[in-house]
């Protein structure tokens, strides 16, 4: 980008030497656009503290009460009553002595304890880890429905895109709640209550999001020349739709799976509530919401805790977009600084 | 450099740039634009601004109009008729629009808007200004299309741009640009976006209003040809400098700077036309049997599918291309030229007649057998913006037909992409590179590298030079002779400048409306041409010496007179 004359470039008076002079100038190190993608998104301040908010929320969630069968650092499990200590209130304390408070604390059960007395925080982390794996999985599966759904109806137009994007119409016209409910019901019943099989009929619901707005995309990127280029050396369609179409996709699919994410938790506290998601004695934190919501003017910490993630958790994907999205398309967000200065002509 | 006029004295000037700099301030870097130019434009007076992408030429324009983007920064003067407009308030600019500045854009088909009536378009700037208001201004802007050549005004000037061709969609733009009486007129390519034939009545319009309302224009223009029908003065810019300044005759006919002199070296000129006079033709020469032919076409026909009804494209055309020669086809847009090369790429289906590959018919392969053909066939497009995927690497782009058809290994692609980039003189370091790090010219160049991977018997170029500035132009063009000369490939050339066919092509086609004119030899069809409609094109085309070129307009002006002798 440098326009500045170089010595003994002066004398170049054509536009072609002067493009090449530039372009063996140019440092050997050159960016790709993915590298130029990571510099932007490491840039934003928003979506990288969300993207920290969010490994440390995983990685306490995991690693605390233990992950298939690998114990945690967190003494306590979340299946195991005890007597229930001063009324099942949270020990923890993070209001220090010298402002007055009781001093800096995390006790037995720092998120205090339920009806049975089983650690709460043991509950909510096992609610959270549950909440993480369907999300992750419903915004994975989603992502690639729509993206090849999308891809084969904009590629092939026609009476392919006709049947795909109806299909699609269909999906958006039914109550996603609850068609959401009743197949998860089903689902859950046949392969014995597993979070997966709730997690795979969300998937297989809430693609069609993406799918229009990649098929959007390709419709435009298939009119590109580089497109023509390929089929006229003769590349399978297969491979101009994955090679050469998908990934300049890349944008909106990877923004929208962060998207997919955070509306996949959001539904799976919706179901867990109303009693057809995750069931007890497995957690969730919908599930818990809804399981101590009668509890909310006494032992308020019942609701809190869950609650709190809930939304943490779902604005950090969110945030985690935005920044995607301004590091994929940088156009959206300009900077707006106007400098005009006047100076004195010397005529 | 100070050029003397018949108006002296600054308060005069429409127009002046007085050490004008901007740069911008990019994500990465600031980019100089514009390194302090001084330029004026007087009343009634045609200054071309010209020079290549990147010049600054553009951006010096916009700074006028005061629409420059946000990171803009902008120093020294740019006085619109005694007010200096750098950092002049958005209202005060506002009101300065149209009545003292105004802009022809260069792409007619999006600079109206689609869901207004004419009228309304044009009564806009007028009621805003408080010119004329009601029936009045409705009566204004009748006259202005009158006063550009649209005929009917009263009838027409109800309707919606989509119910005008480009061209006349361009004068109503001339129409809104001069509606409210500004002093200058700055004007973005104004023709850079038409058909030659166009192109020359646009022209005439513009030296004819010039002329009625002396008003000042800024051309700014890339083309020679453009520069020396309209323009009085010449200013040459390069990397945001003026390297040159001077009357229209000086500049072109005998320029000082290497760099002007380089310039119109480069500009492909096709001289010793005759439009006008009957010429015996030669004899034809003697086909050589031994030939070997690479592509033919026998009364071909190709249809586009317009939601069930047929759109006739290519309508009966037939042509020959034997080894090592270069068949040109020209026209005009909507011609069906395109289409020809998109059919022989197999992007399109025949519908009718022959079209063969080394005497393989196109229609009767198996797709298999399809693809096997495609190995012989090589692509350069027109948009060295969209033709290279940008998230392949160079050397990616490059060697993709060998992934495609399964030729080679890793090393071998790899000792393939470099020598082809010594053929294209691009260094070998650039494998590793992105399309977005490449000007429009490298790309191009790695385009043509990437249609000779697989050494193709035939090279489809559509359009290869269109998108690129005369000077690249000339150095890709040089770049497929060199080449040409020494693969020995067939090459189908679609291109709508003639001066670019004359220079390249041993035949040409002549297409119109999907059917073929006139073909033959290019020192026959293009230098003594049989049928009206080439001459016509070739009378259109401006050619860049001011003296030549109003001996070209006046053939041009008895040619259409010959046509409609009522008008």
């Amino acid at each position: 980008m440098k326009s500045d004359i170089e010595p003994g470039e002066q004398e170049l008076v054509s536009l072609v030497e002067v493009e090449d002079a530039e372009l063996a100038r140019k440092s050997s190190q050159s960016k790709s656009q993915g590298q130029l993608v990571r510099r932007r998104f490491l840039n934003h301040k928003a979506a990288m503290i969300s993207t920290v908010v969010l490994v440390v929320i995983t990685l306490t969630a995991f690693t605390s009460i233990g992950f298939a069968g690998i114990p945690g650092w967190w003494g306590q499990s979340y299946l195991k009553s005890s007597s229930v200590i001063n009324g099942g209130a949270p020990t923890l304390s993070l209001w220090p002595s010298w402002l007055g408070g009781p001093g800096f604390a995390i006790g037995e059960h720092p998120f205090g304890q339920d009806n049975t007395g089983k650690d709460y925080f043991a509950l909510v982390m096992r609610g959270t880890q549950k909440s993480i794996i369907i999300a992750v999985t419903v915004g994975a599966l989603s992502t690639c429905i729509g993206a090849i759904i999308g891809a084969v109806a904009g590629y092939f137009r026609g009476w392919v895109d006709e049947v795909l994007m109806r299909l699609t119409d269909l999906f958006i016209v039914i109550p996603l709640l609850v068609l959401a409910a009743v197949l998860g019901q089903l689902a859950g019943s046949k392969l014995g209550g597993s979070i997966f099989a709730l997690a795979l009929v969300l998937g297989m619901l809430t693609w069609t999001g993406l799918a229009r707005l990649v098929r959007g995309e390709i419709l435009s990127l298939r009119e590109r020349e580089y497109v023509a280029a390929a089929q006229a050396m003769g590349s399978k369609t297969s491979r101009v739709i994955f090679k050469h179409l998908l990934p300049n996709t890349i944008g909106v699919i990877v923004v929208n799976a962060t998207f997919a994410i955070a509306g996949a938790i959001l539904l799976e506290t919706s179901l867990s509530f109303l009693g057809f998601g995750v069931k007890a004695p497995e957690s969730s934190l919908g599930l818990l919401i809804s399981q101590y919501q009668n509890a909310f003017t006494n032992r308020p910490w019942l609701f809190w805790w869950p609650g709190m993630l809930i939304v943490t958790i779902a604005l950090s994907v969110n945030f985690l977009g935005d920044g995607l999205r301004d590091a994929f398309d940088p156009r959206q967000t300009k900077k707006t600084r106007r400098r005009t200065k006047k100076e004195e002509v010397s005529e | 450099m100070s050029i003397p006029t018949a108006h002296a004295g600054d308060t005069a000037t429409a127009l002046s740039f007085q050490n004008l700099s901007v740069s911008f301030e990019t994500e990465f870097s600031d980019v100089h634009a514009v390194k302090g130019l001084s330029l004026e434009v007087y009343p009634g007076e045609v200054v071309a601004l010209v020079g290549e992408s990147g010049s600054g030429k553009s951006v010096t324009s916009t700074a006028a109009i005061g629409l420059l983007p946000p990171n803009a920064y902008i120093t020294g003067r740019a006085m619109v008729g005694g007010i200096d407009v750098v950092g002049l308030p958005e209202n005060k600019m506002r009101k300065m629009r149209a009545t003292d500045i105004a802009m022809v854009f260069q792409e007619p088909m999006t600079a109206l808007n689609p869901v207004l009536t004419i009228e309304r378009q044009l009564t806009e700037s007028l009621e805003l200004h408080g010119l004329a208001y009601g029936k009045d201004a409705t009566n204004r802007a009748v006259e202005l299309l009158e006063m550009v050549g649209i005929p009917d005004p009263r009838k027409r000037v109800k309707q919606y741009p989509h119910q005008f061709s480009g061209g006349q969609r361009q004068r109503i733009v001339i129409a809104m640009a001069i509606s409210c009486d500004p002093k200058v007129i700055i004007a973005d390519e104004p023709t850079t976006a038409l058909d030659v034939t166009v192109q020359a009545e646009i022209l005439d319009l513009l030296r004819e209003l010039k002329d009625k309302l002396n008003t000042g224009i800024l051309l700014i223009t890339h083309n020679m040809g453009v520069v020396a029908d309209l323009a009085d003065r010449v200013a040459v810019m390069f990397r945001g400098s003026l390297v040159e300044t001077g009357t229209v005759d000086q500049v072109l006919n005998h320029p000082v700077h290497p760099y002007t002199q380089k310039l119109l070296a480069s500009v492909p000129r096709l001289e010793a036309v005759d439009v006008t006079g009957t010429w015996e033709p030669e004899p034809a020469e003697v086909l050589d049997p031994e030939r070997k032919l690479v592509l033919e076409a026998k009364n071909l026909v190709l249809e586009y599918d317009m939601r069930g009804s047929k759109f006739r494209a290519v309508d009966d055309v037939s042509f020959e291309l034997a080894r090592g020669q270069i068949l040109g086809i020209v026209g005009e847009s909507g011609s069906g030229k395109s289409t020809v090369a998109k059919a022989v790429l197999g992007l399109l289906p025949v519908a009718s007649g022959v079209l063969a590959v080394q005497g393989t018919n196109l229609a009767s392969l198996r797709p298999k057998a399809a693809r096997a053909i495609r190995a012989k066939i090589g692509v350069i497009f027109q948009d060295p913006a969209a033709s290279l995927n940008p998230r392949f690497p160079i050397g990616d782009c490059i060697t993709e037909p060998m992934v495609v058809h399964k030729v080679g290994n890793r090393a071998e692609r790899i000792r393939r992409a470099e020598e082809l980039l010594d053929a294209v003189h691009l260094p070998r370091s650039v494998i590793n590179r992105y399309p977005h790090e490449l000007s429009g010219g490298q790309r191009q160049r790695i385009c043509i590298a990437r249609a000779l991977t697989l050494d193709p018997e035939l090279l489809i170029a559509d359009e290869p030079t269109s998108a690129l500035d005369v000077s690249v132009q000339a150095a890709v063009l040089e770049m497929i002779q060199e080449l040409q000369a020494r693969y020995e490939f067939a090459c189908l050339f679609v291109s709508h400048d003639l001066a670019v066919v004359d220079l390249l092509a041993h035949n040409v086609v002549v297409m119109k409306d999907g059917k073929s004119v006139e073909q033959g030899r290019v020192s026959d069809v293009l230098h003594a041409p049989q049928h009206d409609y080439t001459r016509r094109l070739l009378a259109a085309a401006p050619v860049p010496e001011p003296r030549e070129q109003a001996v070209r307009r006046e053939a041009r002006r008895l040619l259409t007179e010959l046509e409609n002798p009522d008008s």
